[in-house]
């Protein structure tokens, strides 16, 4: 049922890999395909691949040994490269056991996309501006898109199919079918079909209706126009006639209609830049590139032509495979020459590019998958009452059949003759029995009608309501205003409907660090150069608020943001000719050449002045080169051959000759410069941990002692570090590297692994520059949220890839550790000494905890508080292993765990322990990729829309921009909804089971055949009009306390923990009550008229009415809030209930005619009715008073402390004071 | 380097492309409703209001609850079990053979008046045990039929009384028409026969609009079995009041049917003799017959039931009303103390 979608694998933080730069270089034409592997079938040839990719990896040799992990991998990866997605992961978290989340092994990452050879047969064969050819024996799919579900003719079918997927409402069709056969049909044939025919039509209509609106927006795509190749020349073409095989001509700002292979673009180099704000989000340009070979080309001068072999449609779309034949060269494609549908075109005049994937085969169409589904826990303890309801339902029904049999035995000899019940039929000639089936089948019969009859003892309408209500809190969620953001302009999101309530039952919060408890808007703040280090002096720097600009042709460049510098660093960077200057130099020339920034130019409103804006995927970078342009080495213009720098006012080209890509295992990346002095340098940066490994420390090991000093002070201030290298390269390695690296980057086979290879053998005896520090604001409001959650008995858990310092000090300034707590420390290499110092926790911890008892005891002092920290390494071991146990055992003894240097899988391992193991309800929440898998895994998952793209997003089933509108989405929305969705669900019960009870008395005086004196109409409008509306009215606006009180008492979000308001004691109570409820209801009515000559028809009118308005008031007495709405909707349901049944006995083909009438008219009815609704209630209200009174719980408490504060309010003439807690708004 | 406002830095990223428009701002429009700040009203259950929502309980249910008590006494009813008495001796071992003989079923009652009796005085005939809320009885009935001669074919849900044996269709058909009750009853004082009338004994909207005036019975109680009553075949349905009277299935299997009404008083101690012709069949299964002459009172017949109910539940809120007083005066508790609070009053033991 859950997190069936499968999850796109992150890109990685820092440069991603589509930012593969372009080559310059010819490759040779590789003439065959290489020799399948022999005794193994084609779809799974890339196996020998995987062992080879291990000996480079031994960690994943050693985990994999085990015979299940082996197996994992094996069945994960034939499953990938079936559908050609490589670096898709698709495996279902919640359900297989295979995927091992302590074991790195698992790592998708390895699975890398260049390793995959495309098969023939596996292929898809374009051929270039020949979309006939194309066509020909494939028909591929046309470029128009249907995001809509149904056509007019198969809405009513699939609709019906989708719908009847609920159990509920097939056992509601089974009844209804059952009260069609002739001897059981006690209801008329209309009415029995009726509740739920209107349940399948109001979600019939809704569905029709968001249909039709799919259907619209996809008219408007597929009719937009794009300039199409067609007999040599660009015609205008409808989108939805593009076909695959097409040439087709984007201009700046288009929007791209399908998948296409950049063929040429405007720029001479053959770059384009896109926007793939509608794919996934991210707002930043990417960089694509057009081949060499056919970028020179002009499709409207001389024909192209030539044929792509690229990989089938997937949804993968951060990976392509594919090569090009032209001009009797083959040509490798990667993810870096193709660009998607959805994207737009930008600071590109035009770019041309072949049609490859169209329609729904494109990328973004894969990609569109709906929110998540999961099931709440109210729900499912919800099934569980409903369990409980069958039984009493069967009980029921089995009590009437059996005395129905009883009474036919008593009476067996009169049956023949016997007025009311004459059993034999004398109209035709031959006298036979009449319905009569002898009285085992008529007690089965019996049992059957009574199962009709009492069927709304399983309230059909609840489903229909929660689904109405949940829309309803979700529209006030959306729609709150503290949880709109204002800088980035958004607001709440509901994207799963399902589990509003269980907002209000979080027990475990599991948060990431970077964008969710900070804002991942990087600051550049010091740096430490050749091990000195220039932190101080910021006071002075702000007088320098200018920064620095650069002036050519009388215009004024200036970075858009600036940054702090040190006055010290900045004269020093203007040295040239001094040591330290020119390692300051190196430094800064790394810092603005070693990334993947693009620079713009952007107009400002000042024709003289020109901003330059630094485009890239990863905010460090950013906040890199904006420094470094601060201290005068401003990057102003990259493209895929060259840069230029301009260094203090003086304009230098650099060859950027290679770039080997960040990847997660190297934790660094690195550029190779060709220089204007004609030396080749290859810079390096990356975090401290691989960095130091590759740094050469004989050359100057003080600077790297110093360096490794100023990295530990910077990280314990919570700033993350980044360390830079260099190193010259020689004319010869320079060569050694070029060869090698064309080879690896143009190489079919293992691309990934091979580059992996070129870049460790050039990475290594550096040099040291020196270390950056960058830091990342804490978000506003996170310390307190994080204190206001930690009242309220949530237990936090921060989950980050940081550094361990980092993590630390960041959790002190979020108030997340605080100096009184006892911290505890995992950090071990294997699992025997993770076992020693688990064990070692825990015996502390119960000393801690005993000590603590004692004290308290003794001085009343609160608890100690522990605070585990673990890291990344520690839990390879101790996950999937036995020492899980004990690591849950020490975890939940602990207040606050801080889990760092993790990897996303084990993020949802820790989250999938705790969900396992505690049985309480996890919540996590984080902004990123890597937060994805923990995201799915939670039974909560919250996607900040922060800077890091959508993909949490996507993943998540609420989002929102900032952590601390976690407080109020949990404390008051979450509370709030727990409150009115339990409440609602156990007055459904409640409602149905009185009505089912009455008539359950009733045909006890009916010698037990289920007469029903209620109109059929009536138990079918019961639970439709009758006393719906007022419960979906309290579902949606009740309010047990104010916003206010609920942010003031934390604490008071308790109660959804402890399931307070719904629980099977809650549910029996009901029960009982119902019982009482019912007996008063029935009886009363039956002893005033007994032995009277009431009729039938009357007293099941007023049993109807009686039971109605008990119902309603039985709400009213718990409601808190009385709304003009709620008013409306009790007092209008009893009234509409009046109307019906007049109108009903208006009608005088039915029996019951002027029934009403006749009874409304007696004074009996009334006092009736006034008797019932007293005498029922009186116990409840009894039972209230005292539990209130005696056994206040804090809800009560809260709400007559908001009475009397008001009161005293009014008195005092005050203003309504302030909440406690509410952030002020920007 | 963050030095600018937050507000330029909004989506930092994304403005890149300055062209493009600026997008409208997606804040919540504020209103009372969105924000869930409608004004309201939030009762609380202070021990001022319970009390007092328990003694107005009782104010209105105990003077309601005598005067209907005295309402319910002040009725005068006469009730005669009569289905025993009205065998004769030598027949009381096959009841059932001699209500189906077709001996003479004349049989006289004598009743004795306790009080006086204001006119008018209902004459219902009592049955017991008899379940005219039987499912298939209360199905075997044709509202179309009895409504429009043309739809006399309209007998299916009729059976086993829906066509004679050659398939003519039974005008009014159904098991209940079938059964109608056929005692009757002729009433003297002191020689002098009392009238009896038995005109507007049924609902009028049954007979202007559930029965037709057009509509005759046809064949009934033609077949094998007879049940009941026969019906004057030249009087439409809606003037056969006593036939109206019984298509009202009673609610219960104990039930009284109007059979007639006596208009003048009688006097206290006046000896009444009815003239009774047992004819009914309630033998069989056991199913006792009364007669019951009874005044009415505002509030319908004798019946103490819902005085006693009003008493008893007005007595109980008083007492409740007087235990909450007791209670609130020996062990009073502030309302909206925060001490009670749960973290309050064992801090740290969570």
């Amino acid at each position: 049922m859950s997190q069936q979608r499968p999850l796109l694998i992150p890109s990685p933080r820092t440069p991603g890999k589509e930012e593969l730069p372009y080559t310059t270089v010819q490759l040779k034409p590789i003439s065959e395909n290489p020799k399948p592997f022999s005794g193994m079938d084609s779809n799974s040839n890339s196996y020998p691949q995987i062992v080879n990719e291990n000996s480079s990896h031994p960690d994943f040799i050693r985990n994999s040994s085990s015979q299940r992990s082996t197996s994992s991998i094996q069945s994960f990866h034939s499953k990938a490269s079936g559908g050609h997605s490589v670096r898709e992961v698709s495996f279902e978290l919640g359900s297989k056991p295979s995927v091992r989340y302590g074991s790195r092994g698992a790592d998708s990452e390895r699975f890398s996309s260049s390793y995959k050879e495309i098969n023939d047969q596996d292929a898809r064969l374009v051929y270039i501006n020949d979309p006939e050819k194309t066509n020909e024996k494939f028909e591929f799919a046309k470029n128009t898109i249907r995001t809509g579900k149904y056509s007019i003719l198969t809405f009513l079918p699939r609709n019906l199919f989708e719908q009847f997927h609920r159990v509920a409402y097939i056992y509601f069709l089974a009844i209804a079918i059952l009260n069609q056969l002739p001897q059981l049909a006690v209801f008329g044939r209309g009415a029995s079909i009726m509740p739920l025919a209107f349940v399948l039509l109001v979600t019939a209509v809704k569905d029709a209706y968001e249909d039709y609106r799919r259907h619209r927006s996809d008219n408007i795509e597929n009719n937009r126009l794009a300039w199409v190749l067609v007999n040599d020349q660009f015609q205008q073409k409808k989108w939805k006639d593009i076909r695959v095989g097409e040439i087709i001509k984007i201009s700046a700002n288009e929007t791209l209609p399908c998948d296409m292979v950049l063929l040429s673009t405007s720029d001479t180099t053959g770059v384009a830049y896109i926007q793939t704000t509608n794919l996934d989000g991210e707002s930043n340009l990417k960089t694509r590139y057009a081949k060499q070979e056919t970028q020179m080309k002009n499709p409207e001068r001389e024909k192209i032509s030539g044929l792509i072999k690229c990989e089938k449609p997937n949804r993968n779309i951060y990976g392509f495979q594919a090569n090009m034949e032209i001009d009797g060269k083959r040509v490798s494609l990667g993810p870096s020459n193709i660009i998607l549908r959805g994207c737009e075109l930008k600071n590109t005049s035009w770019a041309l590019g072949i049609a490859v994937y169209a329609g729904g085969e494109t990328k973004a169409m894969l990609n569109n998958s709906g929110a998540p589904s999961k099931r709440s826990r109210l729900e499912t303890h919800m099934n569980r009452e409903i369990i409980y309801l069958s039984i009493f339902l069967v009980v029921l029904c089995t009590i009437v059949s059996i005395c129905h049999g009883v009474w036919l035995r008593r009476h067996k000899d009169d049956l023949v003759l016997m007025q009311f019940y004459r059993k034999k039929d004398y109209s035709e000639p031959k006298v036979e029995d009449y319905n009569y089936y002898g009285w085992g089948m008529e007690i089965f019969f019996v049992f059957l009608m009574s199962v009709i009859v009492f069927q709304i003892m399983i309230p059909i309408s609840l489903y229909i309501s929660m689904e109405l209500v949940r829309i309803g809190q979700a529209y006030f969620m959306i729609g709150d205003d503290r949880m709109y953001d204002k800088a980035s302009n958004s607001r709440f999101q509901c994207r799963a409907l399902n589990i509003n309530e269980d907002l209000g039952q979080i027990k475990y919060v599991f948060s990431d660090k970077t964008g969710t408890l900070t804002e991942n808007k990087m600051e550049f703040q010091c740096a430490s150069i050749g091990g000195v280090d220039y932190s101080g002096g910021k006071a002075i720097a702000e007088d320098e608020q200018t920064g620095y600009s650069l002036r050519v042709d009388g215009q004024v460049f200036r970075p858009k943001m600036k940054v702090k510098v040190d006055p010290e660093l900045l004269s020093l960077s203007k040295q040239k000719h001094t040591d330290e200057g020119r390692h300051v130099h190196d430094f800064f020339i790394a810092l603005a050449a070693c990334n993947t920034i693009v620079p713009l130019t952007v107009e400002t409103s000042d024709p003289a002045l020109k901003l330059i804006d630094y485009q890239g995927e990863s905010p460090d970078e950013q906040a890199l080169v904006y420094a470094a342009a601060a201290y005068g080495f401003m990057l102003i213009e990259r493209t895929s051959g060259h840069i230029v720098i301009d260094i203090q006012g003086e304009r230098q080209r650099y060859n950027v000759l290679g770039l080997h890509e960040f990847d997660s295992d190297r934790k660094r990346m690195s550029v190779i410069l060709g220089c204007p002095d004609n030396t080749f340098k290859v810079f390096v940066k990356g975090a401290d941990t691989t960095m130091f490994n590759v740094i050469d420390r004989s050359l100057n090991s003080n600077t790297v002692k110093a360096t490794e000093d100023h990295l530990h002070l910077y990280s314990s201030k919570g700033l993350r570090t980044l360390v830079v290298g260099m190193r010259d390269l020689s004319a010869s390695e320079f060569e050694q590297w070029q060869s090698s690296y064309e080879t690896a980057s143009t190489a079919l086979l293992g691309r990934a692994a091979l580059l992996r290879k070129v870049a460790y053998n050039v990475e290594t005896s550096l040099s040291i520059l020196g270390a950056s520090a960058i830091e990342d604001k804490l978000q506003q409001g996170v310390p307190e949220a994080i204190e206001s959650l930690r009242n309220a008995g949530i237990k936090v858990w921060v989950l980050t890839g940081d550094k361990q310092e980092t993590a630390i000090s960041i959790g002190y300034s979020s108030k997340l550790l605080t100096s009184k707590m006892t911290r505890i420390l995992v950090n071990n290499n294997s699992k025997e000494s993770c076992k020693k110092s688990l064990e070692d926790a825990l015996v502390m911890c119960k000393k801690l905890t005993t000590d603590s008892d004692a004290s308290r005891r003794g001085s009343g002092a609160r608890t100690t508080e522990i605070a585990l920290i673990i890291d990344g390494t520690s839990l390879v071991h101790i996950l999937d292993t036995e020492l899980e146990e004990q690591l849950f055992n020490l975890a939940s003894k602990c207040t606050v765990v801080l889990c760092c240097r993790v990897a996303p899988l084990q993020k949802a391992g820790i989250v999938a322990l705790m969900k396992k193991r505690a049985n309480e309800m996890t919540l996590a929440i984080g902004d990123g990729a890597n937060d994805v898998s923990m995201i799915q895994m939670a039974d909560v998952g919250i996607g900040i829309s922060g800077q890091e793209g959508r993909q949490a997003v996507m993943a998540s089933d609420f989002a929102m921009a900032q952590f601390r509108f976690l407080v109020p989405l949990l404390f008051v929305h979450g509370h709030w909804n727990y409150q009115r969705m339990s409440y609602m669900i156990l007055y459904n019960f409640y409602r149905n089971a009185v009505f089912v009870l009455v008539l359950f008395w009733y045909a006890l005086f009916t010698s037990f055949t289920l007469t029903t004196v209620i109109t059929d109409w009536s138990s079918v409008l019961y639970s439709v009009i009758y006393t719906a509306l007022p419960t979906i009215v309290v579902g949606i606006l009740e309010k047990d306390l104010s916003r206010t009180t609920l942010l003031r008492y934390p604490q008071l979000y308790g109660t959804g923990q402890r399931q307070e308001s719904y629980n099977g004691k809650l549910f029996w109570v009901t029960i009982m009550d119902t019982l009482w409820q019912s007996i008063a209801a029935f009886f009363v009515p039956l002893l005033a008229y007994w032995g009277s000559d009431v009729d039938g028809s009357s007293l099941g009118d007023l049993w109807t009415i009686a039971v109605v308005i008990l119902v309603n008031i039985h709400l009213a007495m718990d409601v808190v809030r009385w709304y003009w709405i709620t008013h409306v909707a009790i007092w209008g349901s009893i009234v509409a209930t009046f109307i019906c049944v007049m109108v009903i006995d208006v009608l005088p083909f039915l029996p019951g005619y002027w029934a009403f009438f006749h009874i409304a008219g007696s004074k009996l009815f009334w006092a009736c009715l006034l008797g019932i609704t007293i005498a029922a209630l009186v116990p409840r209200f009894v039972v209230k008073i005292f539990i209130q009174y005696f056994r206040p719980d804090d809800i009560q408490i809260a709400r007559e402390l908001e009475k009397v504060e008001n009161s005293r309010e009014s008195r005092d003439a005050e203003i309504e004071m302030n909440p406690i807690f509410d952030p002020p708004r920007r | 380097m963050n030095s600018n406002t937050p507000s330029t830095s909004a989506g930092a990223p994304g403005s890149a492309d300055s062209t493009a428009p600026r997008r409208n701002s997606k804040r919540p429009k504020y209103s009372r409703f969105t924000q869930q700040e409608l004004p309201a009203c939030k009762p609380i259950l202070t021990p001022k209001w319970v009390i007092s929502a328990f003694l107005l309980v009782s104010v209105v249910f105990i003077p309601i609850g005598v005067v209907s008590l005295f309402a319910s006494r002040d009725v005068v009813e006469i009730i005669d079990r009569y289905e025993t008495d009205c065998i004769p001796l030598d027949s009381r071992n096959d009841k059932v053979g001699f209500i189906q003989s077709r001996r003479d079923k004349a049989c006289n009652r004598t009743l004795t008046v306790p009080k006086h009796m204001k006119q008018p005085i209902y004459v219902y005939y009592q049955l017991d045990n008899f379940y005219q809320n039987h499912r298939r009885y209360v199905k075997s009935r044709s509202d179309q039929q009895l409504r429009n001669p043309s739809n006399e074919d309209d007998t299916s849900s009729c059976k086993p009384e829906d066509t004679t044996a050659n398939g003519m269709p039974i005008v009014p058909c159904g098991l209940i028409a079938w059964s109608l009750f056929n005692d009757t009853y002729n009433f003297t004082r002191n020689n002098q026969p009392v009238t009896l009338n038995k005109r507007d004994i049924s609902w009028k909207s049954d007979r202007d609009h559930k029965f037709g005036k057009k509509v005759y019975p046809k064949n009934f109680q033609n077949n094998t079995l007879i049940g009941g009553d026969r019906l004057d075949s030249s009087k439409s349905l809606s003037e056969q009041e006593n036939l109206i009277v019984w298509m009202r299935t009673a609610a219960l299997p104990t039930f009284r049917k109007l059979y007639g009404k006596i208009e003048v008083d009688l006097q206290a101690g006046d000896v009444i003799n009815v003239g009774l012709q047992n004819n009914y069949n309630t033998y069989s299964f056991n199913g006792k017959k009364k007669l019951v002459l009874s005044t009415t009172s505002w509030l319908g017949g004798k019946n103490d039931f819902l005085g006693i109910a009003y008493l008893v539940v007005g007595g109980l809120c008083f007492f409740l009303a007087m235990v909450f007083t007791i209670i609130y005066l020996v062990k009073p508790r502030q309302l909206g103390d925060p001490s009670y609070l749960s973290w309050n009053r064992n801090p740290g033991g969570r």
